[in-house]
């Protein structure tokens, strides 16, 4: 697996960029030059310069440090929503899909409901009836997302239920619990780190989309979402506030995107035989 | 056939109630008391106990839970959808209507330019695969699907309108005001169903019946005209039109970027002034217009193809 994994070159480096962002996020105080919060107005609409490698904003604040203090909430929180959303999905669809009955009619039923709205209204529905803030954001794109990962889990379950290595397990006498855990779960998980590494990237364009409008991150925290919303208001003075997060944006979210092709090759050795 | 259509139009009705309850529970977990809210909204002074108590047994809201219900489905039936919260001399089903014009005529104008150019450019790109164009269109489509609409619609507006001075930046009126928006919102789906055409193309010609013309000689155009293009075209007509509740419910952010007073506009300051009744309807205004979509198609695709009419 791990030489596969190597021998990707398309893996290993969105990988890396992904793990590099990361890291640039995690020690954004040890690399921002400036106080991502410090307004100086006088120094505004800066350009490009040694002491503010990406210019400054509408109120003379660091662009550069800004988008390196971003990426904590940009990234961190589409991770924690997918950490979320793939958690309870998985529980939904492993006792849909491995229970039967009455369970899994149950579930089912709630995921079909969940599917026929959709989902942009949903996520703003919840936001609207819980209130504007972060968590919420959080809560309402778990919400709108779960139902997808269950049905997937729930459908590589009863694909992988009955083959004979579990059918040779369950007549050896090994526990359920081990069946579900150490054979079930092994199974799909090549599918859900593809299907969880393409969805990062919506994470990321969901929650930036909130934090733009005004429903997400707040104004003065720097999340790219929100830095857009401000720069949108100085578009025809300093274009180049609003360009920076985009770019970043969508380079952010290509990475993840390529990453899941990549896994796909990677984790799944049948396609790669063929 | 008939029994088919009948038994889907039926099975619509279960989901169209699961939807209505579901925004009739969302109104009724807000933190505010809706007798209190309606005394707000009558604007009387002093807000009593017994006050509320009246308004309560006035409203009904000492009725079980499911006969509320029941009596909303009812008003909503009726087109009666409540009374604004910030707004006490508006209607919620007159400020829908007021904002609804703006709104189809955005998601009409996307819907044509989706079909306009998604279509031929997949198809293209299906017929010359792997070439120069089909390269530089898969890099543009991949790039657009990593873009979120709002930046595309902030980048249009610096190119088009800022630096070359072609189109108005926001508000509405003329078709010039139209062209932004409209592009903005059906650049993602131009992407998905270029994507999607180009595929299901590729995966047509690899089918039996494409070999089995081959060695019956028939010309190549023919081949692709009438077998090829015909059977894919079924697929990807029913995909897009299964899309247009998306398109209305996807204009919400773009809306907003351009500041054209449709739905979207109206749901956003909506939630930021707390106005739930007209949050509610739109809601449960989208949800219906899922719901009738997807049965519309459903119905068409079954009765186009062949192997589904035998199926149903």
């Amino acid at each position: 697996m791990l030489q596969r994994f190597l021998h990707n070159k398309m893996a290993v480096g969105t990988v890396s960029l992904v793990l590099f962002i990361a890291l640039l996020g995690i020690f954004a105080p040890l690399i921002a030059p400036n106080d991502p919060y410090a307004t100086d107005i006088l120094n505004k609409f800066q350009s490009f310069s040694i002491q503010y490698p990406f210019g400054t904003d509408n109120l003379g604040r660091c662009i550069f440090s800004r988008m390196l203090y971003g990426i904590r909430p940009t990234l961190g929180l589409a991770v924690l929503t997918m950490i979320c959303t793939i958690t309870l999905g998985a529980l939904m669809g492993l006792l849909a899909g491995y229970f039967r009955g009455f369970v899994e009619e149950f579930i089912m039923r709630v995921v079909d409901v969940m599917l026929s709205f959709p989902s942009q209204i949903m996520v703003f529905a919840v936001v609207a009836l819980l209130g504007i803030s972060v968590q919420n954001v959080i809560i309402a794109n778990v919400f709108i997302k779960w139902a997808w990962y269950a049905r997937m889990i729930r459908t590589g379950v009863m694909q992988y239920r009955d083959k004979n290595f579990v059918q040779f397990s369950r007549c050896v006498g090994t526990p359920e619990r081990f069946i579900l855990l150490r054979h079930l779960v092994p199974s799909i998980a090549s599918d859900l780190a593809v299907l969880s590494s393409l969805d990062v990237g919506w994470a990321i364009i969901n929650i930036s989309t909130l934090s733009f409008l005004g429903l997400g991150v707040q104004a003065p925290t720097p999340e790219w979402g929100a830095m857009l919303n401000e720069a949108k208001n100085v578009l025809t003075s300093n274009p180049t506030q609003m360009l920076i997060p985009g770019v970043a944006i969508v380079i952010l979210v290509s990475a993840f995107n390529l990453m899941g092709d990549a896994l796909r090759d990677v984790l799944d050795p049948k396609e790669v035989s063929k | 056939m008939k029994q088919y259509i009948i038994k889907r139009i039926l099975s619509a009705i279960p989901l169209l109630l699961v939807i209505s309850f579901l925004c009739f529970v969302f109104i009724n977990l807000i933190p505010s008391d809706p007798a209190e809210v309606a005394l707000r909204i009558r604007q009387v002074p002093v807000i009593t106990e017994e006050a509320i108590l009246e308004v309560r047994q006035e409203l009904g809201l000492d009725n079980p839970y499911f006969i509320r219900y029941f009596n909303w489905l009812l008003d909503c039936l009726k087109g009666d959808f409540g009374i604004s919260y910030v707004n006490p001399k508006r209607t919620v089903a007159g400020e829908l209507l007021r904002c609804l014009p703006a709104t189809l005529q955005l998601a009409g104008a996307s819907f044509i330019i989706v079909i306009v150019l998604s279509i031929p450019v997949g198809v293209l790109c299906a017929v010359y695969k792997d070439s120069l164009f089909d390269k530089i269109t898969r890099s543009i489509v991949f790039i657009t699907t990593a873009m979120p609409s709002y930046w595309i619609g902030l980048l249009l507006m610096w190119i088009v309108s800022l630096k070359l001075d072609l189109l108005p930046t926001n508000g509405n009126g003329t078709w010039k005001h139209l062209i932004l928006p409209a592009f903005t919102v059906s650049l993602s789906y131009i992407s998905t169903y270029i994507r999607l055409i180009r595929n299901n193309m590729l995966e047509n010609m690899k089918q039996d019946y494409v070999l089995y013309a081959n060695v019956r000689g028939l010309p190549q155009k023919m081949i692709f005209l009438k077998h090829i293009l015909k059977n894919s075209m079924h697929t990807c007509i029913v995909a897009i039109g299964m899309s247009i509740p998306q398109l209305i419910s996807g204009t919400i952010v773009v809306e907003n970027v351009f500041a054209w007073p449709g739905l979207g506009t109206l749901c956003i300051s909506s939630i930021f002034n707390r106005d739930y009744p007209v949050i509610q309807a739109y809601v449960l205004l989208i949800g219906a217009l899922f719901v009738f979509f997807n049965l519309i198609f459903d119905i068409l695709q079954t009765v186009s193809d062949p192997r589904m009419r035998k199926e149903a």
